[in-house]
């Protein structure tokens, strides 16, 4: 994406006067709607009409506030809940999926497997994932949980992830992302999933043998490793060191691609966390520290000495120093700072938050809090700067059209159409945060077809009701394209989408007026057009 | 190879789909500057990537060498007797289920490369597949792929040049040559019912005039890419009398490489992928998981070489995987990952027989005592096939770094 060589103007100007600025204004200033769909854009899954008239009631401050702190008590609304409640894997411990959702036999018919086979977890997670992030209040939380578990990345299409990912998101992502960032670190990597996508849990010692892995009294426990060949991934391990989790912990999780680091630190980590594991993936799969496999010799990461003997605790140690060390701050802050400003944010933007993570010792409250005030993003620059991935784009066309969703599997298809199938990332980098990706002529293709399907009434799971955005009885072209145009861009379209709106409609009456005298709006093809427009693609 | 349209024809297909005026221009312009006889020789480059690490040891087993056979106690094929390896050279068969290829074998369209990999050692699937697409082994942060670069040295910017058939573009099409991904070429157009003109032409105004360059250089490649599908009614042109795909994943995928290459739409590159090569555990030998992998892509690419015909020539398959798998086969009657791994190539300009460096798998002439090395960089075959397919590719570019040391000649 182009740099935008304003910012740095904008910065120098806002930055001195921004705390008192942009936090606190004195008396209550009129609703500033465009700032408010923008706060929307990012915060949330693009403005819905109560999310709009809430943050009316609270101020645009108030409402960021709010979303901030949730109470830990508030129930999600009853309609969400209850469509929640009736995906009964979503609840259920890992143990569980694994039992009671075992891999079906192959002759098994369709239906059956859909029902009762990991096909289920499967698509019972994705369709609360978008549920949730359609119609929960919580919205900065939902786009947190995206943000995050893309950060800590793992995938279903690797094995046993797809019992271990619902806990992952729930017990290991979700509950941490107003937490500090050491305990979302600690809390992905002691979680099965992350363990099993990046081949932790069988990483062990140099020159641990097959024989003191099965001895049978002394580790009887450790046995466990050697048992798990069910499948085509798990094949018996091959004993010794494995880099996968280390490498990606230093490179995507904490201190980035760019962070200082070596080969050597790559393998004196992968020794700190040797022991790490699974007790089964696939029939007991919980964080099991397995003495016998890890190495108990003296590490030196990234210059600190991590003496011997310490350990399970050797993993934990190198946990806090990457928690704390300035690299992570700066790849964390860079990273959020592409999600919720830019796809090159500012160098002094990221500058300044990667100090409030110091300086808070990786409070993401107050991360966030100080890349929301600044002023970077309270820019009109920022306005429509980046492209919707296509998680955001369908979740905020559902939005913006107040869709009555029930997720089918072919609204999800739609997803990895587009390019992004939920929880699929194909590599542990997860799903890109910048624009260029996303952006070709296939997947364009892909965004204006889910949106014509859905406003044509062709997306099943998905109903919309276009009637109910009629500006007045019986409106004319021009004030259905004006008045859908608000409701589903939040502003005005520009003076050439309108044009070209009402150009197409023009031409479709000329079409018919041979026919027919008045013929009816293409309230549809308005709509369609509305949300596979550029200006949807934005946020 | 590149047909291109007149300048009548487009005029024709601007008329015929209303693709609009806005459009016009840079459409046009693309016909002027690309007059005919300014590539002479070029072939379409089709990729066939086996995700997963294919056993490049089952696919072409050395079968007479004894070092193999005493390395694969249950997992070796035969050479002699029932379910026997099929007779190439030297110490070489082929998978008795990949017998499909045999007759493109015989005619010298088939080319093998045992022994190719890496120059680097990555173990995981993704970081091996990240090298093999990016084409800068052991470079991370290269962002583009070695597909897409080969395509920036030419001028045309014809919107179905390079297209991936696969729902997301792969790591090796990433880009700024414009490359788009679809499922099926069924799916590459918008769904709308009678309302198709007026939609069509509404978008392609609307982004006519983005003021994101992106998301206008997208949609005026998508609205040209449809235009010429639907022009030509591709998604639906039949296969050549007397050919049959076989329905599976693959074959679907190649028919619709194929109707591209029929349709004479300036397709330059094709991608596509299979995925099930991961062998750890059952392997099996000429039955079970692998023997079912390699019937599916022996008869999707026997299938496709039928169905192009005489166009065969003007076409260049290369099959690639990440990695081969260990020599020695392990306690569950799998392989695991290795390094060295096996391509095809087939069609046009291909040199058919074994290339490469191939040596008896004694525990010596092994990396680390277990597996078949990288004898021959990737690099080299990817090398000579663009230079047979695209002259005057630029290599360097495509490949950042890498010096041929000698001449393969696995392409003519």
């Amino acid at each position: 994406m182009r740099a935008l060589p304003v910012w740095p103007l904008v910065a120098v100007c806002l930055s001195c006067a921004s705390r008192s600025q942009v936090t606190a204004p004195e008396a209550p200033a009129p609703f500033d709607e465009a700032r408010a769909v923008h706060v929307l854009q990012r915060l949330a899954y693009g403005p819905s009409a109560s999310d709009l008239s809430e943050m009316k009631r609270l101020g645009v401050e108030g409402w960021v506030d709010a979303q901030l702190e949730p109470a830990s008590g508030d129930a999600l609304p009853p309609g969400l809940s209850a469509k929640l409640q009736a995906f009964p894997t979503l609840g259920l411990s890992m143990a569980q999926l694994v039992e009671d959702y075992p891999r079906p036999p192959p002759e098994m018919p369709r239906e059956e497997k859909r029902e009762r086979g990991p096909a289920r977890v499967v698509f019972e997670r994705s369709s609360a994932r978008v549920l949730r992030a359609v119609e929960s209040p919580r919205q900065l939380e939902e786009v947190l949980v995206d943000f995050w578990f893309n950060h800590f990345n793992v995938s279903e299409d690797k094995g046993a992830v797809k019992w271990l990912a619902t806990s992952y998101e729930r017990d290991a992502i979700r509950p941490h992302v107003f937490g500090t960032f050491r305990e979302l670190l600690g809390a992905t990597a002691h979680h099965p999933a992350m363990l099993f996508y990046l081949d932790n849990w069988r990483s062990t010692r140099e020159g641990l043998s097959q024989e003191e892995l099965r001895h049978p009294r002394r580790f009887r426990r450790q046995a466990a490793m050697m048992e798990d060949a069910e499948e085509e991934e798990e094949a018996k391990p091959k004993l010794g060191l494995n880099e996968n989790y280390a490498r990606e912990l230093l490179e995507l999780h904490t201190l980035g691609v760019d962070g200082g680091y070596t080969q050597d630190d790559v393998r004196e980590v992968a020794r700190c966390f040797t022991g790490w594991s699974i007790r089964q993936p696939r029939k007991d799969p919980g964080f099991i520290f397995r003495k016998v496999a890890h190495d108990a010799g003296s590490k030196v990461v990234l210059g600190q000495v991590i003496p011997a003997g310490g350990g399970e605790k050797d993993g934990e140690r190198v946990l806090d120093l990457l928690a704390s060390h300035p690299a992570t701050a700066r790849h964390v802050a860079r990273k959020l700072a592409q999600r919720f400003v830019a796809d090159e944010p500012p160098p002094e933007l990221v500058e300044r938050v990667a100090k409030v993570f110091l300086d808070t010792k990786g409070d993401l409250r107050a991360v966030y809090r100080a890349l929301f005030q600044s002023p970077e993003f309270q820019s009109p620059q920022a306005r429509a700067a980046k492209v919707k991935t296509p998680f955001e784009y369908v979740v905020s066309a559902l939005r913006a059209t107040n869709a009555q969703v029930e997720v089918t599997p072919r609204l999800l298809r739609h997803l990895a159409l587009m390019g992004e199938p939920l929880y699929r990332a194909p590599a542990p980098t997860g799903f890109p945060e910048v624009a260029e990706p996303w952006v070709n002529s296939g997947a364009l293709v892909a965004r204006l077809n889910f949106g014509l399907d859905l406003v044509g009434g062709r997306l099943p799971g998905a109903r919309v009701s276009l009637d109910a955005f009629a500006p007045k009885q019986a409106p004319s072209a021009v004030e259905w394209v004006d008045g859908l145009g608000q409701a589903l861009l939040g502003a005005k379209p520009s003076e050439a989408t309108r044009a070209t709106i009402l150009a197409a409609l023009a031409e479709k009456r000329e079409a018919a007026s041979a026919v027919d005298e008045a013929p009816p709006v293409d309230v549809p093809l308005i709509a369609g057009l509305l949300l596979g427009s550029p200006e949807f693609q934005k946020q | 190879m590149t047909t291109r349209l007149s300048r009548r024809q487009l005029l024709q297909a601007l008329g015929m789909t209303g693709a609009g005026l806005v459009l016009a221009p840079s459409f046009l312009s693309r016909a002027w500057a690309a007059s005919p006889g300014d590539a002479p020789t070029r072939r379409a480059l089709v990729t066939v990537f086996l995700r997963g690490g294919a056993d490049g040891l089952s696919l072409v087993p050395p079968v007479e060498d004894d070092a193999y056979q005493r390395a694969r106690p249950t997992l070796a094929l035969k050479f002699e007797g029932e379910h026997a390896a099929l007779k190439l050279t030297g110490p070489f068969g082929l998978h008795p289920s990949l017998g499909a290829l045999m007759p493109l074998w015989s005619e010298g369209k088939l080319a093998v490369l045992p022994g190719v990999g890496l120059p680097v050692t990555p173990r995981s699937h993704f970081d091996a597949q990240d090298f093999m697409e990016s084409g800068t082994p052991g470079r991370k942060a290269t962002v583009d792929g070695w597909l897409n670069r080969a395509l920036l040295d030419a001028k045309d910017d014809a919107p179905l040049r390079a297209v991936a058939l696969q729902p997301t573009l792969p790591r090796a099409l990433y880009g700024n040559a414009g490359a788009l991904a679809m499922g099926r070429l069924e799916d590459f157009r918008l769904r709308t019912g009678r309302q198709h003109g007026d939609a069509r032409q509404g978008f392609s105004a609307l982004y006519s005039c983005a003021v994101d360059q992106a998301l206008k250089g997208a949609g005026a490649d998508a609205f040209e890419a449809m235009s010429k599908l639907d022009g030509a009614r591709l998604a639906k042109l039949p296969v050549s009398p007397g050919v049959t795909y076989p329905g599976t994943p693959l074959s679907r995928r190649l028919q619709d490489i194929a109707r591209l290459i029929k349709g004479d739409v300036g397709l330059e590159v094709a991608a596509t992928e299979m995925g099930g090569w991961d062998t750890h555990v059952a392997q099996g030998v000429t039955q079970g998981a692998f023997a079912r992998r390699c019937e599916e892509l022996g008869n999707a690419l026997a299938a496709f070489a039928a169905d192009l015909g005489p166009k065969l020539d003007t076409v260049t398959v290369l099959v690639m995987t990440e990695f081969g798998r260990t020599v020695k086969e392990n306690g569950n009657q799998g392989t695991d990952h290795g390094v060295g791994g096996v391509m095809f190539a087939l069609g046009g300009g291909v040199k058919g027989g074994v290339h490469g460096r191939f040596e008896s798998l004694t525990v010596d002439r092994l990396q680390d005592g277990r597996d078949v090395p990288s004898w021959t960089d990737v690099r080299a075959p990817l090398s000579e096939a663009l230079r047979a397919c695209r002259p005057g590719v630029a290599l360097a570019k495509v490949f950042p770094g890498y010096r041929e040391d000698s001449a393969l000649g696995m392409f003519t």
